[in-house]
């Protein structure tokens, strides 16, 4: 608190009223001065005043009454009760009715000071803890997560809550979201957080595959399998195992699973011993799963296994006020990896980013950004560095015929896709030897 | 002392008017400190009886407000009245005082009757004695020249509700009050000469 506090000196006798205004105005204290109870509520309820000096003995209104009143009308006040010895009991009494402390008149000089300077503090350690409380309630960033948006605000908090507890999550989204980072967090601040966080991309492998990535196999179990392999939930034993894209494994696949989640034991293929693990299941999909379950797709009982807590988190374009900061981050987080100094991003190249509407999410928002470091010249970040043109432009720019707009889209989500076929094939709801061959068909070339 | 006209302007001097009894030592060592920080002269006037009106018969002690408000009621020719006495004064919030002055104003009091090791149960100091008194009188000229505390507590303007507080400052403004000393002394008195440190 750099300004001096404002005091308001309520006393009806006018040589203790003027010589404590003396006394405080030589020591630079804004004073003012109240001959009674009633004009002193009156004065605290007009101005602001950070410390009251009230009499406790005054005719009419006495001090216990104006201490109830000032209470009522400027709670954030701090009244110390001036008193004589023999009412020492009443100054007692008021401070249990809310005044800070008391001074037995005449006072010492420096006990004034003293007390004074105990307001301040207090005030300070009470507006810091405020701040402080508000900083934590509004924090920008969880982990890897950034987000101030409302929606990331409350995923925050649910994963505050879902953290300690061993609960199964779903976590959906679109792609791009960052899904992973918050399975992350959550592992991170639970009491599993120094154990192993394995993740399996169950949509990235084919259905065999992904059974003996999952459960390991034994030595000889099928051609090839030379020695015994441990299995991710084997690896993940004692921490977390995130399953992202949850959504894309097979129906045989999803009985083997829900076997695990009810009974917490596995067989490894070709195994005859039933392996027993302590791991917590986290869940991802970009996929409706209940249209899936609708269409016989996904079963039931495992979704409602892995549906026990669910987080949605929503496309960017849903909260585009986590942009900027995002695209700081992002272009921060470049800049370290690529050993250059963090540039800014120009007002215009901001509003670019703010007008697009980011199918790839967050994704591919790092990725433009990277990409704009890397092409740009300037010192700063400009509207000519992104690959997307503004709103208005990209109205007009949109290919005519219906070939050049399907090569623009699969060339677009390649590319916000980093060239991750599997991936890319799943956001265009393709098969990927399709994809291959409309990239082959197109000349799509990676950029 | 009075003055029988009413706007005339003051002159450019300092007055030191003695209450009741005072240690001579003590007036010569104020004068030449202020005249030496002030860089205008002192003057010494006639001493005043003790104040009865002032006297409070249940803390045996000297009102100083009532004291100031005796002293500006008479018109002085000078520019600052600094009135010494070595009763005990106080304020009747406060259980004493060292000294008072209007601030912005052209009075000012201060009492030497705690500045003295003696009244600790100390043995007599003269030369403490006297930088205590020095000390509490450029302060209270501080205040009549418009100046608040100061949070250096070692300079002169910092608030002494102890002797110890006296103690610790040293006989000197900090550099900031010492500009606002010379900048409100000069505004006052345009032709003084120039202050001391």
């Amino acid at each position: 608190m750099t300004r001096k506090p404002r005091i308001l000196v309520v006393d009806d006798e006018a040589p203790m009223r003027e010589s404590l205004n003396d006394w405080l105005k030589e020591d630079g204290y804004e004073v003012g001065l109240a001959a009674n109870g009633q004009e002193g509520v009156e004065m605290a309820q007009k101005d602001e005043w950070e410390v009251i000096l009230l009499d406790l003995k005054m005719p009419g209104m006495d001090g216990l009454e104006t201490l109830k009143g000032i209470k009522e009308v400027s709670p954030d006040s701090e009244i110390i009760m001036m008193t004589a010895y023999a009412t020492i009991d009443t100054a007692v009494q008021a401070m249990r009715e809310g005044a800070f402390d008391y001074l037995v008149k005449p006072f010492d000089p420096d006990e004034i000071e003293i007390q004074i300077k105990k307001i301040i503090s207090h005030k300070e350690v009470v507006l810091e803890n405020l701040l402080l409380r508000k900083k934590l309630e509004e924090r920008t960033q969880y982990d890897e997560i950034i987000g101030k948006s409302a929606c990331m605000q409350e995923i925050f908090k649910l994963i505050d809550r879902v953290a300690s507890t061993d609960s199964t999550v779903l976590i959906t989204g679109e792609s791009g979201t960052g899904k992973e980072l918050i399975a992350q967090a959550i592992h991170g601040n639970s009491q599993r957080a120094y154990m192993p966080f394995i993740a399996v991309s169950c949509g990235a492998l084919p259905d065999t595959l992904l059974e003996s990535e999952l459960f390991g196999y034994e030595k000889g179990a099928f051609s090839g399998a030379e020695h015994t392999k441990r299995g991710r939930f084997e690896m993940a034993d004692g921490g977390t195992l995130f399953l992202d894209e949850i959504g894309d494994i097979s129906l045989k696949t999803q009985v083997d699973l829900l076997r695990v989640l009810q009974q917490k034991e596995f067989n490894r293929l070709g195994g005859e011993i039933p392996i027993q693990v302590d791991v917590r299941i986290l869940a991802a999909t970009n996929r409706n799963l209940e249209t899936a379950i609708s269409e016989k797709r996904f079963r039931k009982d495992l979704y409602y296994r892995l549906n026990v807590i669910s987080i949605h988190v929503p496309p960017l374009r849903e909260r585009k006020e986590d942009i900027p900061l995002l695209a700081k981050a992002a272009l921060h987080k470049s800049c370290m990896e690529l050993n250059r100094e963090t540039i800014p991003i120009s007002p215009s190249a901001m509003k670019r980013l703010m007008d697009y509407d980011w199918p790839g999410n967050v994704r591919e928002l790092e990725n433009i950004m990277e990409r704009a470091l890397v092409i740009g010249r300037g010192d700063e970040i400009t509207p000519e560095d992104l690959p997307f043109p503004s709103k208005s432009d990209q109205e007009t720019s949109y290919p005519r015929s219906l070939k050049s707009m399907e090569k623009a889209h699969i060339t677009r989500i390649l590319d916000q896709m980093n060239w991750n076929i599997s991936q890319a094939a799943r956001e265009l709801e393709i098969d990927r030897q399709t994809l291959y061959n409309k990239i082959e068909k197109y000349g799509i070339e990676r950029g | 002392m009075e003055s029988k006209e009413g706007n005339v302007p003051p002159v450019p001097c300092i007055t030191l008017c003695r209450i009741g009894p005072v240690d001579p030592a003590i007036i010569d060592h104020l004068s030449n400190c202020i005249t030496f920080t002030c860089g205008l002269n002192c003057n010494v006037c006639d001493q005043i009886d003790p104040p009865l009106y002032a006297f409070d018969e249940n803390r045996r002690q000297y009102d100083s407000k009532k004291i100031l408000k005796h002293l500006i009621g008479r018109r002085h020719p000078s520019l600052k009245f600094l009135a010494i006495t070595q009763l005990d004064l106080f304020v009747p919030i406060l259980k004493y005082v060292f000294g008072l002055a209007q601030v912005q104003g052209q009075c000012a009091i201060i009492s030497t009757c705690r500045l003295r090791p003696e009244y600790y149960g100390r043995a007599p100091d003269p030369a403490l004695f006297l930088e205590r008194g020095e000390k509490t009188a450029l302060h209270e000229l501080g205040h009549s020249l418009g100046l608040t505390h100061c949070r250096d507590r070692r300079c002169i303007m910092h608030s002494a509700t102890t002797i110890q507080d006296t103690d610790m400052k040293r006989p000197r403004f900090c550099p900031t009050c010492r500009e606002l000393f010379r900048w409100q002394l000069a505004q006052c008195v345009p032709e003084a000469g120039e202050p001391g440190p």
